[in-house]
């Protein structure tokens, strides 16, 4: 017996997507809630989770195949034991230059899709809603999500009077709601039960956003440790350096966050145990420095990445930077441009902010949180002076990392950033 | 006694009655009905079905008469009364014949008889005067009809005061015919006998004819009707007449006025009232007010496991309200789920006369009482080339949209065959679409449908050919 792995809708305007990465090889045994592979819209990509047990049979979608269309078949599993297919399957390969699945699985092969697609129940993929136009169109006025309302009319098709009857809620005429007080005691509160609101149904990025900050708060068992940075050398030689950018292609404008992150990646190569990501069985230490960025974009937070930042020249970081930033808040980004580092810096300072704690981005290990340099006074053998300081604080893992080791690489850091030629070094 | 027992059983054969009872046994309910005239009902027999036969003739008439328009040359066209009654009657014939062979395609039992309750679920029909058939059923659908109202001093007497049974049967071509009413019935006999040549007189107790359509509609109908040669007296009420051998002296009164005028025949058309009595509601719970049995959105009496549908619980009298009913009601019964009662705004109703009348929903008066913001989309029938080609350039073809969102409330027509227009726009109304699903439709050219997309683009302020 085979299942088909279909390329699934991971929003409700999905129409086509790109298989952008396969996690697992013909053979490979594959047991449900693996990831099989990376699919990827023009708004994010999402790890394929399969919800069988087997063995990946074919491939029928190559890597970096775009414009792939909802629900075609990408690949195939063979549930174990069944040698007969697997033998079939073997025989015939995986040819490179498939034409179309349809084509080319027989019809025994390819297990009902609407069935799987039914039984998807944790997948990211969203069901067709089933509404009249005029129904659609109040709801649309009305800021409703059709998804969420249940229909009364043929088919189970959302009609305008269920519509209504969701602007109108349960209330009676007087408007007040319809449920007795012993009854509302006994209805778990809503997550938004009282007042108007308009209702902005949620993106596929926010969704995420959410899964996966959800996850690290709970599942992460973080600490926060912060220390003051003095930043005027580095402000001078920031202005130092800004003074000497050619008036040509080659200028340059680098920000004090260039800077940091440039700071993040040289403390790194001294401090390489913050660069890691907790497993069951074995910490993984990167080998390569990337750092991620946080950037804030109308849709959401995304965290370009810097690779091997501590290979690159401030400047090299800095026109990196503008470039992704603006891609970012265009999103223009390629899922590789914003999936994987190993560290992340956030910096608010430019809002002001004093000093603040972030949420760790998994499956990384460390997040910094950068508040705004301002003029503080400070206490210099004695003596009261005026300095610029900026409060940084290191979010861990615990399970990587313990406190020591933060310590560690928070003092490094701040050498740095107090003493920034030692950044040429 | 050793009754035999159903699972439903239907008391009366008409749209409504014969269509419950082919849904039921479709739903696997043992099922009987029971008729006492003819299987079709009304409908079939003595309505929708042999008038429609009767205005086909009309049409046929009028176009010969008119064949010269058309570049034909015609002579000596003359008609023979007798055999387009007869005409007629084999039609209702044939297809009551065709109701029979359904029935029993369907396994429903057919008892000829009068049925009456007996309360418990008992229903004894009498047969003939001493042969009487009881049988037990867990169900029973009322489904007994109207008939033509009376008015009290004008009993029709089927010689000189005719209801719609005699003026379908006609064996003279009156001369002179009053109509008294102008709905749908009153009008499509007027429109049949002024084709024959009668002269035919229209009265009707209210400011305007077909009352229930919009009030474009009727004016513009009442303009073409009169061009066509029929009178109408509107506000003006019978106030009795006097019969004379061959003739009836009639007393019209209106707008203060008295006419005293001669017809050689009266067609009572001033509404229809509902079959309850003698049928054993008596010996149950069922309710009736005003002449109509009352139920609730799934056609239930008071009575448990007592139904009614169609005419009996009230207007629109329509047939296909009737068998619409029927089917939801046995659905209903059978334990279907996702079923709907029925949405009587969504009742298209039709008349035959020439030009024709169609109309479903709410009329713009209704809808800006009920307080829509709308929308009115006209379109007129000497827009449409396929109109003009057929020689048929009156009529107009109106539609009523919600403004705040393009749900269609009502369409409203009038002119050739739009009658089988109607059904687009009921369609659309019960798919819930809105202008922009109809906007968007590809109507095939050239055809009258175009109208329909005309009339709401124009809703839109989008008209393309006017």
């Amino acid at each position: 017996m085979t299942i088909n792995i279909l390329m699934p809708a991971l929003s409700p305007t999905m129409t086509e997507g790109k298989v952008a990465k396969w996690y697992k090889n013909i053979g490979d045994s594959i047991v449900a809630g693996d990831i099989i592979a990376d699919i990827e819209t023009d708004k994010a990509t999402m790890e394929l989770e399969s919800i069988d047990d087997g063995v990946l049979g074919e491939i029928l979608v190559k890597e970096g195949t775009e414009a792939v269309n909802v629900n075609d078949v990408i690949g195939v599993i063979i549930e174990e034991g069944d040698k007969t297919t697997a033998a079939t399957l073997s025989k015939n390969k995986v040819s490179e230059e498939l034409s179309s699945p349809e084509e080319t699985s027989d019809e025994n092969k390819r297990a009902n899709p609407k069935e799987i697609y039914e039984n998807w129940e944790e997948g990211p993929t969203e069901k067709r809603v089933f509404a009249t136009p005029l129904a659609r169109r109040i709801a649309g006025k009305a800021g409703l999500n059709l998804s969420k309302m249940t229909g009364t009319g043929p088919n189970g098709r959302i009609v305008k009077l269920d519509v209504e009857k969701e602007i109108s809620g349960n209330k009676k005429p007087d408007g007040t709601n319809n449920k007795t007080q012993l009854e509302a005691s006994l209805t778990p509160p809503a997550i938004v039960s009282f007042g108007k609101y308009i209702e902005k149904p949620n993106s596929t990025m926010r969704k995420i956003i959410a899964d996966r900050l959800t996850a690290s708060s709970r599942d992460i068992p973080s600490y926060s440790l912060s220390v003051d940075c003095e930043l005027d050398n580095l402000i001078r030689m920031r202005a130092d350096l800004n003074n000497r950018s050619p008036n040509n292609s080659l200028g340059y404008k680098i920000s004090i966050n260039d800077f940091l992150i440039r700071a993040i990646a040289l403390t790194i190569r001294r401090v390489p145990e913050v660069n890691t990501t907790w497993s069951e069985d074995a910490i993984l230490q990167y080998e390569d420095i990337d750092i991620s960025v946080a950037v804030s974009t109308k849709d959401g937070l995304i965290t370009p990445i810097v690779r091997k930042a501590d290979q690159k020249g401030l400047s090299e970081i800095s026109i990196e930077m503008v470039e992704l930033v603006d891609r970012a808040r265009s999103g223009k980004l390629a899922p590789d441009e914003f999936q994987g580092g190993g560290f992340t810096i956030s910096n608010l300072g430019m809002f002001g902010v004093k000093e603040f704690t972030s949420i760790i981005n998994p499956p990384q290990s460390c997040i910094i949180s950068i508040g705004a340099g301002e003029q503080r006074t400070v206490v210099r053998d004695g003596k009261v002076d005026v300095a610029t300081v900026m409060t940084c604080t290191l979010t861990s893992d615990h399970r990587t990392i313990d406190g020591a080791l933060s310590a560690q690489f928070m003092r490094e850091f701040k050498f740095m950033v107090e003493d920034p030629l030692t950044m040429l070094l | 006694m050793n009754e035999k027992k159903y699972d439903l059983a239907v008391i009366g054969g008409g749209p409504g009655g014969y269509v419950a009872a082919i849904r039921g046994s479709q739903l696997g309910l043992s099922t009987v009905l029971v008729e006492h005239e003819n299987l079709g009902g009304v409908c079939l027999n003595w309505g929708c079905i042999p008038t429609k036969a009767l205005l086909k003739t009309a049409e046929v008439f009028r176009n010969i008469k008119n064949a010269e328009k058309y570049g034909l040359r015609v002579s000596g066209l003359g008609y023979d009364i007798d055999k387009i009654v007869d005409r007629s009657r084999n039609i209702a014939e044939q297809l009551s014949l065709g109701v029979t062979g359904l029935l029993k395609k369907n396994q429903v039992d057919v008892i000829n008889g009068f049925g009456k309750l007996s309360g418990n679920g008992r229903v004894s029909i009498a047969r003939d005067q001493s042969n009487t058939i009881d049988l037990l059923a867990k169900n029973i659908i009322i489904a007994s009809g109207a008939r033509a109202r009376v008015l009290p001093g004008f009993e029709p007497d089927g010689e000189l005061i005719w209801t719609y049974k005699e003026a379908m049967t006609p064996n003279i071509m009156p001369k002179k015919l009053l109509v008294v009413g102008s709905g749908a019935i009153g009008i499509e006999f007027a429109s049949f006998y002024n084709t024959l040549g009668a002269d035919v007189t229209v009265i009707e107790l209210l400011p305007r004819i077909l009352p229930t359509e919009d009030i474009e509609i009727s004016e513009l109908a009442q303009k073409l009707f009169e061009k066509d040669g029929i009178t109408f007296i509107t506000k003006a009420k019978l106030d009795s007449l006097k019969k004379k051998k061959g003739t009836v002296s009639c007393i019209i009164k209106f707008e203060q006025k008295v006419l005293e005028l001669d017809f050689d025949r009266v067609i009572m058309a001033v509404g229809i009232q509902g079959n309850h009595e003698g049928i054993g509601l008596e010996n149950t719970m069922v309710k009736v007010e005003k002449e109509h049995i009352v139920v609730d959105q799934w056609n239930a009496t008071s009575e448990d496991g007592v139904y009614a549908i169609g005419d009996i619980v009230g207007p629109p009298w329509l047939a296909h309200k009737a068998s619409h009913e029927g089917i939801i009601c046995v659905e209903k019964i059978a334990g279907k789920k996702r079923i709907h009662p029925i949405n009587k705004n969504k009742i298209p109703g039709c008349t035959y006369s020439h030009p024709q009348i169609a109309s479903v929903g709410l009329t713009e008066v209704q809808a800006t009482e009920k307080g829509f913001d709308i929308k009115v989309g006209k379109f007129p029938f000497i827009g449409n080339g396929k109109a003009i080609a057929l020689g048929e350039p009156d009529g107009l073809i109106k539609t009523i949209f919600d403004a705040s969102n393009g749900e269609l409330l009502g369409a409203h027509m009038i002119g050739t065959e739009v009658t089988e227009l109607i059904q687009g726009y009921s369609i659309g109304m019960t798919l819930e679409t809105t202008e922009a699903e109809i906007i968007e439709t590809i109507f095939p050219h050239p055809t009258l449908s175009e109208m329909m997309h005309e009339s709401v683009l124009n809703a839109y302020e989008r008209t393309i050919h006017y």
